[in-house]
């Protein structure tokens, strides 16, 4: 796996050339199994990698494969008062890997990183973090155990400058007892020193230094979404959860946006699981994506496959019966081209399609 | 026997706190703040009816009515003058400026009619108590036209919340003053009229309290106002039963501990039970569990 | 400490040290009031400019405004309404009293005895503070400042049935005055007739000292991981948790440091009284309190200094008026509050001030502008 920079283009090759087999398998359940809408991906571990613990392991970029997986999800579910919400997700997320997940809006993504990190209590389901399973942990131990996240709706500490933002972070690894804080000891004025140097290291990941004194109240929205952004990985995690992260951001920032995943990934050499409604930033960074339609999962795949996948152009478009409007087919057309392009800007290479089909 | 004579006048006293409570609840509700200034309008509703039937020589029931009138005018200008212009700037203003006001009628009071208690004569003076089980048991008139009261305001403002348009505006408008306000109500119109319902409510239970605990002063709202917020709080803020719920318990554990463990430290058993319901269900006994959207 | 703030201004620039929370700024702005404060004060005592009745008013005042101070911790900081800060005072002010009665008589040095009643009294309501808190501070907004009005109640009522006496040197205390074994005693603390016969101790100097402590510890943990994380749990519990904050640890922590140093202030408050009754501590000075806090802007640490001095003095200085004293006090209080929280009114004021003030910095007003803001926000 030599050069980080071209890691995404080579697992593409690497996803057409020897995954092959599993994916026509895969092709082949989705027409299968189409059965009243429901999930139409299901276990079945001897169909994909009968040499391998679990079959989601085939959407482990190649790179992670060898390593154990930083997160394993099973049969994660939830009900508000009856209504099921999330219902049999799985996933299996390498240690490197930039996975995504979309679907329309209410599908349940944000559902899903709630309960990942415990702000929810799943009704049913495992969740193996890092090898050990979540189970009884509140969203604290989560995040000591190595696992931080942004909101949908940012949440920053308003009040509190853009440094200070990254220093409350810094918490665990501030060595210094409430005494010291009390009365500043030398002790303390050595942490802080430490601590303020540290905090402008993150900052400097988005070049966020000279707003370091500025309250992160008054920052613009997009500055805001990156401190979210430092201030997670400010924790030291293993595992970075990304909950729209491009959402208001322009076209160029959101560029930059990609290239600041991609650079964390490689530097702090962790996962990334995003959620995202922006196709190029989705189909540009991730390496494996999952869509979410009404809490279930319909489709699993590298960026190509999902982008082509029938199932989820139908979630997001609706499905066609018999005639079609004109307007209907116009819209269906944009977007669809939308999609497309979004791919073949983040595809360097500019492949042809993998699968034209649209729709039925 | 002496238990059910303490039952009835806990009951009482409940119902004096619950329809106490009925103003805090619904103000809590619809406007999300603690007028702590409540508990002064029972004082002003109280030194009305006073002045009705000691000065003029009205009847009893007549000066409850001019008390009433008076106390809804009045919660509706606090109201106008003190609390609109504080609405949504966070609910530490607005209570420090209920505090304001609280100190504002103790004084006025204080300045025009004097520090020293007066007697309040009871809205029941001719009635004769009920004896009954040989004259163990005596239940004042005081009691059931308290108790009766409170089932009848409590039955009444049920119908008028959950039946009327001005009762639904209410319950929008307590629910999400914005989206109210785009489907056309009057928010205004509707958060006047509920201090004006409360502060009616309020003069009725500070004729009703003095007839029981006759003693007037420019301090005698303050703690009823405070145990009956308690009570508020108790059954669920926000809540039209849970008042009364609350203010009922809270009337029968205070009467009760003051008959059965110490006069002294009656109030301290009220507010330790407050905090244990607290502990175990943390919006009171009937409130609605508020999780917030992450 | 100024070549440090040269440093800080070098290498950030002029413009940008004054942005955001400059702790140090408002640490020096806090001293300077509270030591001019006290010069100024001692000097019209001195001249006899201050009459006696001031004078008495000298260590009320500085209680006053050490208890605003660690109230901000918890209301401005911490971002929670507290109604009993009274409570914590009054058990500080009776165990510190208590203490001092004990070793008063053996140790000769009043200052050592007034410090360890302080120490005493600070302790006691560490305790009371800690053992309260623990359970209600999983509780959210009104909830939580209706139980601690509660349990500032609770302590009043139990001071009331408190009886405590020295009996042959022995300690002796009953929930009831009939009980038997504290007759006999030489009593130090009657149920509600309070603390009799305390020697009192409390000079203006103390008075001084207990302000600059208070404001010492309180910024100073405003200015430390605990503060930061106190802080962060009131702009955002949820984020706050995402990112391993134990909010319980930390809301717990402003709520007993606060507790400890308005215990404190309280016992200070005890020794400058030869009786002092329970009923002093009752609901009516929480909410004194918190009116200095919220005049003095939430959060503003030597805003509360200033609003607790003048409310103290002024109702003594008008004393003559005494029948239109409070009312007057009641209709000020509305209409401060309106003008500085009104959005309509904040505006036209701030105008006005910009007006009188056409040199002042654009800058430097939009930071105040936000900082008003934030403290709308806390509330």
């Amino acid at each position: 796996m030599a050069d980080k920079k071209d890691m995404r283009n080579e697992r593409r090759d690497i996803d057409i050339s020897d995954s092959g087999h599993a994916y026509e398998n895969r092709q082949e359940i989705y027409y299968n199994d189409n059965v009243g809408g429901r999930a139409v991906f299901v276990d079945s571990k001897e169909q994909y990698a009968p040499d391998e613990p679990y079959n989601d392991q085939v959407f482990i970029p190649e790179k992670d494969r060898g390593k154990a997986p930083i997160l394993e999800v099973k049969n994660l579910g939830i009900d508000f008062g009856g209504l099921t919400a999330v219902d049999n997700f799985n996933l299996t997320l390498g240690r490197t890997e930039i996975g995504g997940l979309i679907g329309p809006n209410g599908a349940g993504k944000t559902t899903i990183f709630n309960m990942l990190t415990k702000v929810y209590e799943p009704t049913r389901g495992e969740i193996f973090f890092d090898g050990k399973s979540t189970k009884g942990m509140d969203t604290v131990d989560i995040n000591k155990a190595g696992m931080a996240r942004t909101f949908q709706n940012i949440r920053l500490f308003d009040k509190l400058t853009v440094e200070e933002n990254i220093k409350v972070a810094l918490h665990h690894t501030t060595n210094y007892g409430l005494i010291d804080g009390m009365l500043h000891t030398p002790k303390y004025r050595h942490e802080e020193f430490r601590i303020r140097k540290e905090a402008m290291k993150y900052l400097k990941i988005f070049g966020m230094t000279k707003t370091a004194d500025y309250r992160a109240g008054s920052l613009p929205y997009g500055a805001q979404r990156r401190l979210e952004i430092m201030r997670a990985l400010a924790t030291k995690p293993k595992l970075l959860l990304l909950d729209e992260p491009a959402a208001g951001m322009n076209p160029s920032e959101t560029t930059e946006l990609m290239d600041t995943i991609r650079e964390i990934r490689d530097r702090f050499q962790i996962a990334v699981f995003l959620i995202e409604h922006d196709m190029s930033l989705v189909m540009g960074i991730c390496e494996g994506i999952v869509v979410l339609n009404y809490g279930r999962v319909i489709a699993k795949g590298w960026p190509e496959e999902i982008q082509s996948n029938p199932k989820v152009i139908e979630a997001y478009l609706g499905k066609s019966r018999g005639k079609m409007e004109e307007e209907e087919e116009k819209e269906k057309n944009d977007i669809e081209a939308a999609l497309r392009k979004g791919r073949l800007e983040s595809a360097a290479s500019g492949k042809p399609d993998a699968a034209g089909k649209v729709g039925e | 026997m002496t238990l059910l004579t303490n039952l009835i006048s806990g009951l009482s006293l409940g119902s004096v706190y619950a329809i106490i409570a009925l103003g805090y609840t619904m103000v809590y509700g619809i406007s999300k703040m603690l007028n702590f200034a409540h508990g002064d309008v029972i004082m002003i509703g109280g030194y009305m009816s006073f002045i009705m039937t000691m000065y003029i020589g009205m009847n009893g029931w007549l000066a409850m009515l001019v008390a009433m009138v008076v106390c809804t005018l009045l919660g509706i200008m606090i109201e106008r003058l003190a609390y609109r212009p504080l609405r949504g700037t966070g609910s530490l203003a607005v209570l420090i400026t209920a505090i304001g006001v609280s100190y504002f009628l103790q004084n006025i009071a204080l300045l025009i009619w004097g520090a020293n208690p007066k007697m309040f004569t009871s809205l029941f003076k001719g009635m004769k108590p009920i004896h009954a089980a040989g004259g163990q048991l005596t239940i004042t008139p005081e009691s059931i036209f308290t108790i009766l009261a409170n089932v009848v305001i409590m039955i009444l403002l049920t119908l008028f919340v959950s039946k009327t348009k001005a009762g639904k505006a209410m319950r929008a408008v307590s629910e999400d003053n914005g989206a109210a306000q785009l489907m056309g109500i009057n928010v205004n119109q509707s958060i006047s009229l509920t201090f004006a319902i409360g502060s009616g409510l309020a003069a009725v239970a500070g004729v009703l309290m003095l007839s029981t605990y006759p003693v007037l002063m420019p301090t005698t709202g303050a703690m009823p106002g405070i145990k009956a917020f308690t009570a508020a709080v108790f059954g669920g803020i926000g809540s039209i039963p849970g008042a009364m719920i609350g203010g009922l318990i809270l009337g029968i554990i205070e009467i009760f501990s003051r008959a059965y463990i110490s006069t002294e430290l009656s109030d301290a058993i009220v507010f330790a039970c407050l905090i244990i319901v607290l502990l175990v269900k943390p919006t009171g006994l009937l409130g609605k569990k508020i999780s917030e959207k992450v | 400490m100024a070549e440090r703030i040269l440093k800080n201004i070098s290498s950030r620039g002029l413009k940008n040290a004054l942005k955001g929370n400059d702790y140090r700024k408002e640490a020096t702005i806090s001293y300077a009031i509270l030591i001019v404060g006290f010069i100024l004060l001692q000097a019209g005592a001195a001249t006899g400019l201050i009459g006696h009745n001031l004078q008495g008013q000298f260590v009320p005042i500085c209680v006053y405004c050490s208890l605003a101070v660690s109230l901000n911790l918890v209301v401005g900081i911490s971002g929670e309404l507290s109604l009993g800060h009274a409570g914590f005072m009054a058990v500080g002010a009776f165990s510190g009293i208590l203490v001092s009665r004990i070793i008063g008589p053996s140790l000769a040095f009043e200052p050592a005895v007034v410090l360890i009643s302080m120490l005493f009294g600070a302790l006691m309501a560490a305790a009371a503070g800690f053992v309260i808190g623990i359970p209600i501070l999983g509780l959210r907004g009104d909830y939580l400042a209706i139980v601690t009005l509660a349990f500032g109640e609770i302590i009043r009522n139990l001071m009331n049935v408190l009886y405590f006496g020295l009996d042959n040197g022995r300690l002796r205390f009953a929930f009831n005055h009939s009980i038997e074994g504290i007759e006999n005693a030489d009593r130090i603390i009657t149920g509600a007739i309070g603390a009799t016969g305390t020697k009192t101790m409390a000079t203006f100097t103390w008075g001084l000292l207990l302000c600059l402590f208070t404001v010492f510890v309180v910024l100073n943990i405003k200015n430390s991981k605990q503060g930061r994380a106190i802080m962060s749990i009131r702009d955002n519990r949820i984020a706050g948790e995402s990112i391993g904050l134990d909010v319980r640890k930390y809301k717990l922590m402003a709520f007993v440091v606060s507790a400890a140093l308005a215990g404190m202030a309280g016992c200070l408050f005890g020794l400058n009284y030869s009786t002092l009754v329970p009923v002093k501590f009752n609901f009516n000075t929480s909410v004194l309190i918190l009116v200095f806090v919220v005049l003095g802007g939430v959060g503003n640490i030597w805003g509360g200094i200033i609003a607790a001095a003048l409310l103290t003095v002024l109702p003594e200085a008008f004393r003559q008026f005494a029948d239109y004293r409070m009312l007057t006090y009641a209709v000020v209080l509305i209409l401060v509050m309106i003008c500085t929280y009104n959005p309509t009114l904040k505006a036209r004021i701030t105008g006005i001030w910009s007006k009188i003030k056409p040199f002042k910095k654009q800058s430097e007003s939009k930071g105040k502008g936000k900082n008003k803001k934030g403290r709308k926000g806390a509330a």
